[in-house]
C-alpha cells in the first residue's frame, strides 16, 4: 500500500477486486450488502455478494412506456440505469407489521422481536440519494419519526455512484441532483474500464478503504472521469425547466387548467408511477384476524393516491375522477410538495414515465400545462 | 409549515416509538344521542396516561377498534372534565364506527391522540362568536361552548346556530338550557319538521340575517357538512367579518393523524396536523377547486 493519508473528499483509484474485498469486509462488519441484480429482464435491487452479481455491460433503453436491458459496449458494473425498483424498499418497507393484539380481558400487545438491517446500498445514483434525502425530510421530523424508516436510515452504509450513460427518461440536469452525486454519501464510485475511482465522503468510509490497496488516480484518469460526466450531462434524455416551479402548479386558476381534462383520458389510475416513484411516502394500515378472532394485527402497506378509496370518507370520494387524482399526484409532486418540505418532490429519475403503461410524460404535462395557462 | 393555530402539544396517548400504537380505554359510560349516533365516555387504563392526557376543543383522536381499524373522532367532552373522561360522539356510519357502536360499557378500545389544532379560544376572547354548525358538526364545537361558559366574561355576544334533519336528530336537547342560561343565544333549525315542531325549517346558513353581526367584531367557528360550511362561510365574508376571523374544522381520510400516512392532504396542508380547524383565509385558494 502506498503512503498516502486519505480523509473525506480524497479521491484514489481502486482496482475492482479490491473493491469486491471492500464488500466483503461491510458484510464482516454486519452489512447486509444489496445492489442491482439483472432479474425477469429488468435490474432489481437485493442482496449482492460480489460485483459478479451485478448486470456487467448492460444498458438500458428508456423512453415513455418503454424499458429494455442491452448489450452494453463495455464491460462495466454500472451502465445500466436503474429500472422500476428502488432504494425505497429498504427503508420504507411495502409492508411493515405494525402490531398484534390479542383479546383478554381487554386488549393487550403480543411483543414481536422485529432485528432491524443494516443495509450497505450499493451503486446509489444521485437522484437516488437525493430521494433518500428528500424521504429524510418526511419521515424524520422534529414532532414525528417513522421507527422503522429511522432505525434502518441511522444504519445506513452508502455506496454511491456517478451515472455516466443516462437514459431517455433521465432528467436529473432540471432537478440538480444528477448525474453527479450531491447527496451525503459513504463512499462514491465513478467506474471506468478498469477501476473505480472513489470518493470518500464519510469516516466510515475512509476507515474502510483504508483497508484496500488503492492508488492515486493519476491526472490523466480524472480526466476522462471528468469529460464522461461532462458528456452525461449531454446526453439526458429529458429536460424540465423549473423556473416557475412550484407556482405553475399551485395557482389555482392552473389546477382547472383543460390539460387535465385531456391527460386524464389517458392516464389509468393504475398508480405505477406512485409505486416506482422514489420519494413517494403514502402508505395505508390495513387489518386482520386470526379465525377465532382473539388476535388482531395491523400492517403497514404503500398506498397511492391513484386509488380511488385513499380519499374516502363517509359520504364519498374527495377526488372521485381521475383529472382530479392525477392532479393531485402532479401537483403535490412538482408544487405543494415545496411548502411542506422546502424542496420538490421530483429528482428527474424519470422511473414515472418509464414505468407508464399509458405512456404519459410528465415532463411533457407540465410543458403543456404551462403552454396552456400562459397562453 | 410553521403553525397556523393553536398546535398540540405531541400526542400524550399512544405509544412513543411505535408508528400507530394505541393506550387503552375503557368506555365507562354510553349515551345514546340520537338514532345513529351515540356518546362514549372513555377512561384511559393506565393512569399515567389518564394523567397526562389534555386536549383542546376542537381536537381529536384516533380511536382503535382491533380488526376493524382506526377512526379519526373529535372530542365532544369537557377539556376540564372532572372525572378526566374523554368523550366521543360517535356516528355509525363505516366499519370502525358501525362496530363502535356495537359496544358496551367495560369493553375497551384503543386511543391515540390528541391531534391537530384547536379552535384558538385564546385568539378570539373580547370578540363576539358565532358557532355554526350542522348534524354531526356539533360536537367538536361541544368543548368550545363548555370553554365559553366557563370563561363566558372573556367572550361577547355567543350565538349557536345549529341544524339537523328533523327535530328528532337535534343533539344534547338536554343541554340547551343550561347553554343559554349562559348568555349563548341559540337559532336551532331542521330540514324537515314534525307535527311537533313550531321552531325555523330550513338551513344554517340562512339564519345569519337573525341577528345582527358587528363585522369588526366577530369571529365564525363552523363545523359540519362541507356544502353547509361553504354556505356559512358566504354569509360570513358577505357580513364582511374577515376571513383570518372564519375559523373552520375540515374533515378527510386520515390514517396517521401525524402528516405522515398522506391521506389528508389539501394543497400543502396535512388536515390532520395543520388541521382540522383551519382560518378560511389559508383555504381560500383551495376550497373552490373542484374535487381538489
Amino acid at each position: 500500500m502506498l503512503d498516502i493519508t486519505i480523509s473525506r473528499g480524497t479521491t484514489v483509484a481502486l482496482s475492482k477486486a479490491e473493491f469486491d474485498l471492500l464488500l466483503a469486509d461491510l458484510r464482516e462488519n454486519g452489512y447486509q450488502t444489496v445492489g442491482p441484480r439483472v432479474q425477469d429482464e429488468s435490474i432489481v435491487y437485493a442482496d449482492i455478494q460480489t460485483l459478479a452479481d451485478l448486470p456487467r455491460g448492460v444498458q438500458t433503453e428508456q423512453e415513455a412506456g418503454h424499458f429494455r436491458l442491452m448489450r452494453g459496449a463495455s464491460n462495466n458494473y454500472f451502465d445500466f440505469i436503474p429500472a422500476a425498483d428502488s432504494w425505497k424498499k429498504f427503508l420504507f418497507p411495502p409492508r411493515v407489521d405494525l402490531l398484534t393484539v390479542r383479546k383478554g380481558k381487554g386488549w393487550e400487545y403480543v411483543e414481536t422481536e422485529t432485528a432491524t438491517p443494516r443495509y450497505a446500498l450499493v451503486g446509489v445514483r444521485g437522484c437516488e440519494l437525493a430521494a433518500i434525502e428528500i424521504q429524510d425530510k418526511i419521515f424524520i421530523r422534529p414532532d414525528f419519526y417513522d421507527p422503522t424508516y429511522r432505525l434502518r436510515r441511522e444504519g445506513l452504509f452508502i455506496i454511491a455512484v456517478n451515472c455516466l450513460h443516462p437514459a431517455g427518461t433521465c432528467f436529473c440536469t432540471s432537478m440538480g441532483t444528477g448525474p453527479k452525486v450531491q447527496g451525503s454519501y459513504d463512499l462514491c464510485l465513478t467506474e471506468l474500464d478498469d477501476v473505480f475511482l472513489v470518493e470518500i465522503g464519510s469516516e466510515l468510509g475512509r476507515s474502510l478503504l483504508s483497508k484496500r490497496k488503492y492508488d492515486l488516480p493519476s491526472a490523466f484518469v480524472q480526466n476522462i472521469a471528468n469529460q464522461r460526466l461532462a458528456r452525461a450531462v449531454q446526453e439526458m434524455g429529458r429536460s424540465l425547466d423549473t423556473r416557475d416551479l412550484p407556482g405553475l402548479l399551485t395557482e389555482p386558476e392552473n389546477l382547472e387548467a383543460a390539460r387535465w381534462d385531456e391527460v386524464a383520458k389517458r392516464c389509468l389510475s393504475c398508480g405505477n408511477c406512485t409505486q416506482v416513484c422514489p420519494t413517494c411516502f403514502c402508505w395505508d394500515a390495513t387489518d386482520s384476524v386470526n379465525l377465532s378472532a382473539t388476535q388482531a394485527s395491523r400492517t403497514r402497506v404503500w398506498d397511492s393516491c391513484f386509488n380511488p378509496a385513499y380519499s374516502y370518507v363517509f359520504g364519498g370520494n374527495t377526488r372521485p375522477t381521475i383529472r382530479a387524482r392525477y392532479r393531485q399526484w402532479l401537483t403535490h409532486k412538482f408544487g405543494a410538495w415545496k411548502e411542506q418540505f422546502g424542496t420538490l418532490g421530483c429528482t428527474g429519475c424519470g422511473r414515472c414515465i418509464t414505468w407508464c403503461p399509458a405512456k404519459i410524460d410528465h415532463v411533457a404535462e407540465i410543458a403543456a400545462l404551462r403552454e396552456e395557462v400562459n397562453s | 409549515m410553521t403553525s397556523l393555530l393553536p398546535q398540540s402539544a405531541p400526542p400524550t396517548a399512544g405509544h412513543p416509538g411505535k408508528l400507530i400504537q394505541p393506550d387503552w380505554a375503557e368506555i365507562v359510560r354510553i349515551t345514546p344521542e340520537t338514532e345513529g349516533i351515540s356518546t362514549f365516555w372513555l377512561r384511559f387504563i393506565d393512569p399515567q396516561v389518564r394523567e397526562r392526557y389534555h386536549f383542546q376543543p376542537g381536537q381529536f383522536n384516533m380511536l382503535y377498534l382491533p380488526g376493524y381499524g382506526e377512526s379519526a373522532i373529535s372530542m365532544s367532552s369537557d377539556p376540564e372534565d372532572e372525572e378526566r373522561l374523554v368523550a366521543h360522539t360517535i356516528r355509525f356510519v363505516g366499519t370502525v364506527t358501525k362496530n363502535i357502536g356495537r359496544l358496551k360499557v367495560g369493553d375497551v378500545i384503543g386511543v391515540r391522540g390528541p391531534f391537530g389544532t384547536s379552535w384558538p379560544m385564546k385568539q378570539i376572547e373580547g370578540r363576539d362568536l358565532v358557532l355554526a354548525c350542522g348534524g354531526i358538526g356539533l360536537p367538536p364545537l361541544r368543548p368550545a361552548i363548555y370553554h365559553i361558559i366557563r370563561n363566558r366574561e372573556k367572550y361577547g355576544k355567543v350565538t349557536l346556530l345549529y341544524g339537523a334533519r328533523t327535530p328528532k336528530d337535534l343533539m344534547y336537547p338536554d343541554e340547551h338550557e343550561e347553554w343559554q342560561r349562559h348568555d349563548i343565544h341559540m337559532e336551532i333549525s331542521v330540514d324537515r319538521g314534525d307535527e311537533n315542531w313550531d321552531g325555523r325549517v330550513g338551513v344554517v346558513p340562512m339564519w345569519f340575517y337573525n341577528f345582527r353581526i358587528d363585522p369588526r367584531n366577530t369571529a365564525v367557528l363552523t363545523c359540519g357538512p362541507e356544502i353547509m360550511i361553504r354556505f356559512v362561510i358566504y354569509e360570513g365574508l358577505a357580513r364582511r367579518i374577515p376571513a383570518e376571523r372564519i375559523f373552520v374544522s375540515l374533515e378527510r381520510n386520515m390514517k396517521c393523524g401525524q402528516g405522515s400516512c398522506g391521506h389528508c392532504q389539501i394543497g400543502p396542508y396535512f388536515i390532520c396536523k395543520d388541521g382540522p380547524v383551519f382560518p378560511f383565509s389559508v383555504l381560500q385558494r383551495y376550497v373552490n377547486v373542484e374535487e381538489y
